[in-house]
């Protein structure tokens, strides 16, 4: 149960290797170790997730997730409510791909259409289930200022950033009447491995940082919230400029 | 599912946070009960009465919610004896206006008389005179509660099933629902007490008067300010009082000696922002109320001027805004009144302002395993949720657990599991007691999945 001042006991994390999602549940942690299942491809690094959380006392499980295997998510996501409720879903999993092979490549371009947006699907719905049997509980998922207005240097990406959030925008509505809330969490440019080497944009930020948005946005309820905040402007300003204007853009 | 009506909602304590959905369903009398339990879903099935928890003990995310005020008779009343019977529906409220013209007293009224007779039994209340009187479970003769297999039990304080009568006592609604009961009330002369006030203005002078001739006095309460800092941290007031007696009223009182004086004058419109309560207010608050007190010996009160000044302002929790307030209330052995002024420093010193804050010393406990009083001092404080009151409230636990203190269920919101084990150090006794009626788990509320109570 997410308690009084908004603690949660039990976090699932899909995307177990998420660094922006590990962030997340450490700032939960921080004021109270909790039950976490990291769904994730077994890895190196998922076991050095493990490892890290916890180091911070929380109680750790792993759950063999992989994106592509869509058949197996209503499985998965069984298994990961089998021990008891979940107060927190993160879905955080997503590639960022190269947008010049993106566009120009079928099997790339599926790839990314596929992870990014239909296995988002299918384990909100999955997740969605779950939480309305429950009668409570909040699903976070990390959608992106890309999917906002798509841009010609990553505008693959930024259609299945598109497609997510719209989707978990429309089960905001459809999950609210059964207790549950649904936050979309739109960061900017943030600095992880997933953006190793690429040029930070204006207002880039940290896994820490959005981790920070995200925790306030579970203990206020808040269904929509971008990373950091005052990118809600600026993408409110960008949303409408003429598209010749638009393209000459530096971004 | 059962087929009586019912409707999904969300539901919240009085502190309104948390709020989870449930389907709520509404029995008309015992048998509507037991259709309803023995046809609860997977989630499971937990009473409510009148909502004054003020965490999550009446809520049950995905499951079904009772609400009992649909259960409302008061079945008798014997002005002989004192034994009334009633329905666990009934509020305090009702039942006191019923017996009060027949010289008839409640002796364990909390800080509201909005709580259902069921609802007082399943957190077994206390109040002011808890020293003298002991918990409402104290007072409980009989009680008829209708179990997970949906069999109706007759259970009594020293009857072949009095484990089952104890465990139902401070057992927030899950052994069990309690259908009805038969309580032992007080003969009293008048509904009005002779109050002692006096105002004290540091908390070492007011703990130590709050400690001696406390034996005197039926009731004895004191609010203290926790706002002001120095050599005046924790100035107050001490309330006291006992029963009046005819001949202590005025002629004019003594006409109807039993009036029932309980106004609600007005109710809070649920429009204020968050923060309306702040180190501002919170000073002018404490000091009005410390001013409004000065010291005076053996007033005439009713009884919303000595027990409930809260009830005459319905809905008074909507004054703190939407994002709601926790009551943090908790008992320590009374040779560590110390942590009274640790907590009450820390709370300071952390920037949170409690504006309500109550302290009681208790009497003697019960046999219930999960009943919060026992001798020591109690605390309560009242704060409206901001950022960092989750890891105040954790050092807080830290302090009252290491002196052998506890927390009490009905006010709990946010504490953790190894709190709960470490206060009540019979909670798997009571455990194995509940196992033995609901094996099955069929009684679960929101606070028994939190704190890893089934």
């Amino acid at each position: 149960m997410i308690d009084a001042v908004g603690n949660p006991q039990s976090i699932l994390l899909l995307g177990g290797t998420s660094e922006i999602g590990l962030a997340a549940v450490e700032a939960f942690a921080g004021d109270r170790p909790l039950r976490v299942i990291l769904a994730a491809r077994p890895s190196a690094r998922l076991d050095g997730a493990k490892v890290r959380l916890e180091s911070r006392g929380c109680a750790v499980e792993t759950l063999d997730f992989d994106a592509l295997a869509l058949d197996t998510h209503p499985e998965v996501v069984e298994k990961a409510f089998a021990a008891g409720d979940v107060d927190v879903t993160i879905v955080a999993f997503g590639l960022l791909g190269d947008n010049e092979q993106s566009w120009t490549d079928v099997p790339t371009a599926v790839e990314l259409a596929q992870v990014n947006y239909t296995a988002a699907v299918s384990v909100g719905v999955a997740v969605g289930d779950k939480l309305k049997a429950q009668g409570h509980g909040s699903l976070v998922a990390l959608s992106s200022v890309a999917g906002e207005r798509a841009r010609r240097s990553n505008f693959v990406y930024g259609s299945t950033k598109a497609g997510l959030d719209a989707f978990y925008t429309g089960l905001t509505e459809a999950l609210r009447p059964f207790g549950v809330t649904v936050s979309v969490v739109r960061p900017g440019f943030v600095h992880t491995k997933m953006t190793e080497g690429l040029k930070a944009a204006p207002l880039s930020t940290t896994p820490e940082a959005v981790a920070e948005v995200i925790v306030d946005a579970v203990r206020g309820k808040k269904e929509l919230v971008w990373a950091p905040a005052p990118l809600r402007f600026v993408m409110s300003a960008l949303r409408h400029v003429p598209r010749p204007i638009f393209r000459r853009l530096p971004l | 599912m059962t087929s009586l009506p019912s409707e999904t909602r969300a539901l919240h304590g009085w502190g309104r946070t948390a709020p989870t959905v449930a389907t709520v369903i509404t029995p008309r009398n015992p048998e509507e009960v037991a259709a309803a339990i023995t046809s609860a879903g997977p989630r499971g099935i937990i009473a409510r009465g009148l909502g004054r928890s003020y965490g999550d003990p009446a809520q049950n995310a995905g499951g079904t919610v009772l609400d009992m005020t649909g259960l409302t008779a008061v079945h008798s009343i014997d002005a002989d004896s004192g034994r009334v019977v009633v329905d666990a529906g009934v509020s305090l409220d009702t039942l006191m206006r019923r017996a009060l013209p027949f010289g008839l007293w409640l002796p364990v009224l909390p800080g509201t008389r909005q709580v259902t007779i069921g609802g007082a039994i399943g957190a077994d209340i206390h109040g002011k005179a808890h020293h003298v009187v002991g918990s409402f479970g104290n007072h409980v003769e009989a009680m008829t509660l209708v179990t997970a297999d949906g069999s109706v039990r007759e259970l009594t304080p020293d009857g072949p099933e009095s484990e089952l009568f104890w465990a139902t006592v401070g057992g927030m609604g899950l052994t069990g629902v309690v259908v009805r009961a038969v309580l032992k009330l007080h003969h009293v002369e008048t509904a009005y007490f002779k109050v002692d006030t006096e105002q004290i203005d540091n908390l070492a002078d007011l703990m130590d008067r709050q400690t001696r001739d406390d034996e005197k006095y039926a009731e004895s309460v004191s609010w203290f300010d926790a706002v002001t800092t120095g050599e005046h941290f924790g100035r107050g007031i001490l309330t006291r009082a006992n029963h009046a007696t005819l001949a202590d009223l005025t002629s004019k009182q003594r006409r109807d000696p039993l009036k029932f004086d309980a106004p609600q004058l007005l109710t809070v419109p649920d429009v204020f922002p968050p923060g309306l309560l702040n180190k501002l207010t919170g000073k002018i608050f404490s000091e009005a109320w410390y001013r409004k007190s000065p010291t005076r010996m053996g007033a005439i009160q009713n009884i919303t001027q000595f027990l409930h000044p809260l009830d005459i302002i319905g809905e008074w929790n909507r004054g703190y805004g939407p994002h709601g307030f926790l009551q943090y209330q908790f008992v320590v052995p009374l040779e560590r009144g110390d942590v009274i002024r640790t907590v009450l420093e820390r709370v300071t010193a952390a920037g949170h302002v409690s504006a309500l804050n109550v302290l009681k010393r208790f009497g003697e406990g019960n046999r219930a395993p999960l009943s919060f009083p026992k001798p020591g001092w109690t605390l309560c404080l009242d704060i409206p949720i901001g950022p960092g009151l989750g890891a105040l409230c954790a050092e807080l636990d830290a302090i009252v657990l290491d002196a052998g203190g506890r927390h009490y269920l009905a006010k709990e919101s946010r504490t953790t599991p190894e709190a709960i084990r470490r206060g009540y150090p019979r909670l798997d006794e009571w455990r194995k007691i509940r196992a033995t009626v609901d094996p099955e788990g069929v009684f679960a509320s929101d606070l028994a999945r939190r704190l890893e109570l089934i």
